[in-house]
């Protein structure tokens, strides 16, 4: 009867899921699959290997490969330097890092509008330093800053957690036993951060990946992101069965990324070997 | 050159102005089993992080084979640790614990191999080599933690309270075990410990802490039949402590009886702090002995009796194998060297645990 009960409150969340989640699925699944007039057709999924949806497919992933690698290049830096400080100090710094997070999304976007725009803040500034201005926004480069900007918190926060778990007794005992701090961090600090290091990967890759607001504010319409493309068979092209067919592929070759990645976290854990 | 291996000169340490060790000199030498006791704050785990590098000292020095290592960061001492909560590496197993440190120093994989096989069958774990840390128990994992700090065959093993997580069953069994690590390994062991029974049981030296300061050192048997002040006698097993006056070599006045005794040297008149061991009071028909009493409470502890009289004024703990009914009349008496006279302490300093400051470590 406990047991009953207790799996009674899980039933508002089982109906959330199944709204919101799973039937929306199912429908998009279904999209992909009909050709529009009562057909099935495997079409709109082979679609992404079109040349025009190809070349998008790739640059998203271009731009969210170096999205997450210099959010992992600026993030865990800040993260070892953390550690070192003292305690009462770590949690408003951390809260500091992560304010952005509580301002509107999309007015962050267009905040470096403003600030990347040909005749914005920072060619502003420049001009008065008689810098030559420079001209980012519009460009690949504009959507990158945006992205790691609104992104860099999500890879902080999970290695900032993997690292705090660390207990001092063990740098000390990798110290005792005769490690230097390279070895240490290589040894100890880095793998032990490796689950947090993933999750922030993932954190940060999956919506860099399939985002279209940087592309569209930051990029200026020009650049087209897989998102994009997505989004337009949605809304301008009233395409639903291609755009459905085109998110079941990205959607696809996300989780195989993903797995991929879950499974050299789990054998570096489960390794067995000593050299 | 002296024949010690390991010297402490002048060395104090304070943490955000609190004094935690104050001119600490301590000499070990090769192949001794020295226990640094006290209770929690006393220092002995800042001594013991000095001496493995984790600490500076504010002044004085550490003074390893000769040579002044102060200053020489911990990876590059011949000193290894086994920490307090063990402090293996999770994501490692038991066989990559103990190659971390032979990794380290390049050795080859023969060596290595061979090692862990040596150090496995030491601490009585072989075939655990490809066990994970979290799959052991507390026991088995301290073992490992042994293993992995003595492969390296340093001169010195830092034991860091190592037994305080195990329950007392398990704790008897390592502590035999670490007695024979010892002799078979013929090193050093500091060993740190708020237990007296466990300093009792291992050392071959014990240096006795309170507040900083060095109380004692000396060996087991010193260290409990000759306490050399109060608040030794009252930390190291139970004991009987009263205040008296000397009257005379070898006759001291306590609790209003003139009493002989066997120690001489002090003042005329001088007060003094009298231990008398529990197991050394005689319990004798009344009038028969020094101070008459009544028996006011009895416990049954299995190898003897735990009886508390009071005689006068004071209550008396007694260790006996004849138990007295309550309320029975007695007369107790105590053989002249068994009444331990001490100089006196000032009264602020036998005050044990309650203002204690927290170790630094926790």
């Amino acid at each position: 009867m406990k047991r009953m009960s207790r799996k009674h409150l899980a039933t508002p969340y089982v109906f959330w899921i199944i709204c919101f989640t799973i039937l929306p699925l199912i429908y998009i699944a279904w999209y992909a699959v009909s050709d529009g007039d009562g057909g099935y057709t495997v079409e709109n999924i082979l679609a992404i290997f079109e040349p025009v949806h190809w070349k998008a497919f790739v640059l998203s992933i271009e731009l969210a490969l170096i999205c997450t690698v210099v959010c992992l290049l600026l993030a865990y830096p800040v993260v070892l330097i953390l550690r070192r400080l003292k305690i009462k100090k770590k949690g408003t710094i951390v809260a500091v890092l992560i304010l952005p997070m509580w301002m509107n999304f999309i007015l962050r976007v267009y905040a470096w509008q403003v600030l990347l725009s040909d005749n914005g803040i920072i060619n502003s500034f420049l001009g008065m330093l008689g810098l030559p201005s420079i001209n980012i926004i519009n460009t690949p480069a504009a959507i990158v800053f945006g992205m790691v900007y609104d992104f860099l918190p999500f890879m902080i926060l999970p290695i900032y957690n993997s690292l705090m778990e660390i207990p001092n007794d063990i740098i000390e005992a990798a110290k005792d036993l005769g490690a230097d701090g390279f070895t240490i961090f290589r040894k100890i600090i880095w793998k032990l951060t490796l689950p947090g290091v993933i999750s922030g990967i993932t954190m940060v890759f999956v919506p860099a990946m399939t985002s279209f607001v940087f592309s569209d504010i930051l990029g200026g319409g020009k650049i087209q992101l897989i998102g994009n493309v997505i989004e337009q068979e949605f809304t301008t092209s009233m395409n639903w069965q291609l755009g459905s067919g085109l998110s079941i592929a990205l959607m696809t070759i996300i989780l195989l990324i993903m797995a991929l990645l879950q499974k050299s976290n789990q054998q570096t854990k489960g390794n067995n070997m000593i050299w | 050159m002296s024949d010690n291996l390991l010297e402490l000169r002048g060395i104090s340490k304070a943490f955000d102005g609190k004094t935690i060790l104050q001119e600490l000199d301590l000499n070990i030498k090769s192949n001794e089993f020295v226990t640094l006791l006290g209770p929690s704050g006393c220092g002995k785990t800042t001594t013991l992080r000095i001496v493995g590098g984790f600490e500076k000292p504010d002044t004085g020095s550490v003074i390893f084979n000769g040579e002044d290592i102060t200053a020489l960061a911990p990876e590059k001492r011949h000193i290894n640790t086994v920490f307090q909560k063990y402090a293996l590496f999770p994501h490692m197993n038991v066989e990559e614990n103990i190659a971390f440190g032979l990794k380290i120093k390049k050795k080859s994989k023969e060596y290595i191999k061979d090692k862990i096989k040596y150090a496995l069958k030491l601490v009585d774990l072989d075939g655990f080599e490809k066990r994970k840390p979290n799959s052991l128990s507390g026991g088995q994992q301290q073992r490992i933690a042994i293993a992995r700090a003595i492969v390296n065959e340093p001169e010195i093993l830092l034991l860091d309270e190592p037994l305080g997580a195990l329950d007392l069953k398990l704790r008897q069994d390592m502590q035999s075990e670490l007695i024979r690590l010892k002799n078979e390994l013929g090193i050093t062991f500091i060993y740190v410990t708020h237990d007296q029974e466990e300093a009792l049981t291992m050392s071959d030296k014990i240096v006795v802490m309170h507040r900083g300061l060095v109380q004692q050192i000396g060996t087991p048997k010193d260290i409990y039949d000759e306490p050399c002040n109060a608040f030794v006698a009252d930390f190291i097993g139970d004991s009987n402590l009263l205040k008296g006056k000397m009257l005379d070599d070898r006759l001291v006045e306590f609790l209003g009886e003139r009493v002989i005794c066997v120690d001489e040297g002090f003042g005329k008149n001088e007060p003094v702090d009298i231990v008398i061991r529990p197991e050394d009071v005689e319990i004798n028909e009344v009038g028969k002995g020094i101070v008459n009493g009544v028996v006011k409470n009895i416990l049954y502890k299995g190898a003897n009796y735990e009886m508390t009289v009071e005689a006068g004024g004071f209550d008396w703990l007694i260790h006996n194998t004849v138990a007295y009914p309550v309320g029975s009349m007695v007369s107790l008496y105590v053989k002249p060297f068994n009444i331990q006279i001490m100089k006196q302490m000032d009264e602020s300093e036998m005050i044990l645990d309650e203002d204690m400051e927290n170790e630094t470590y926790e």
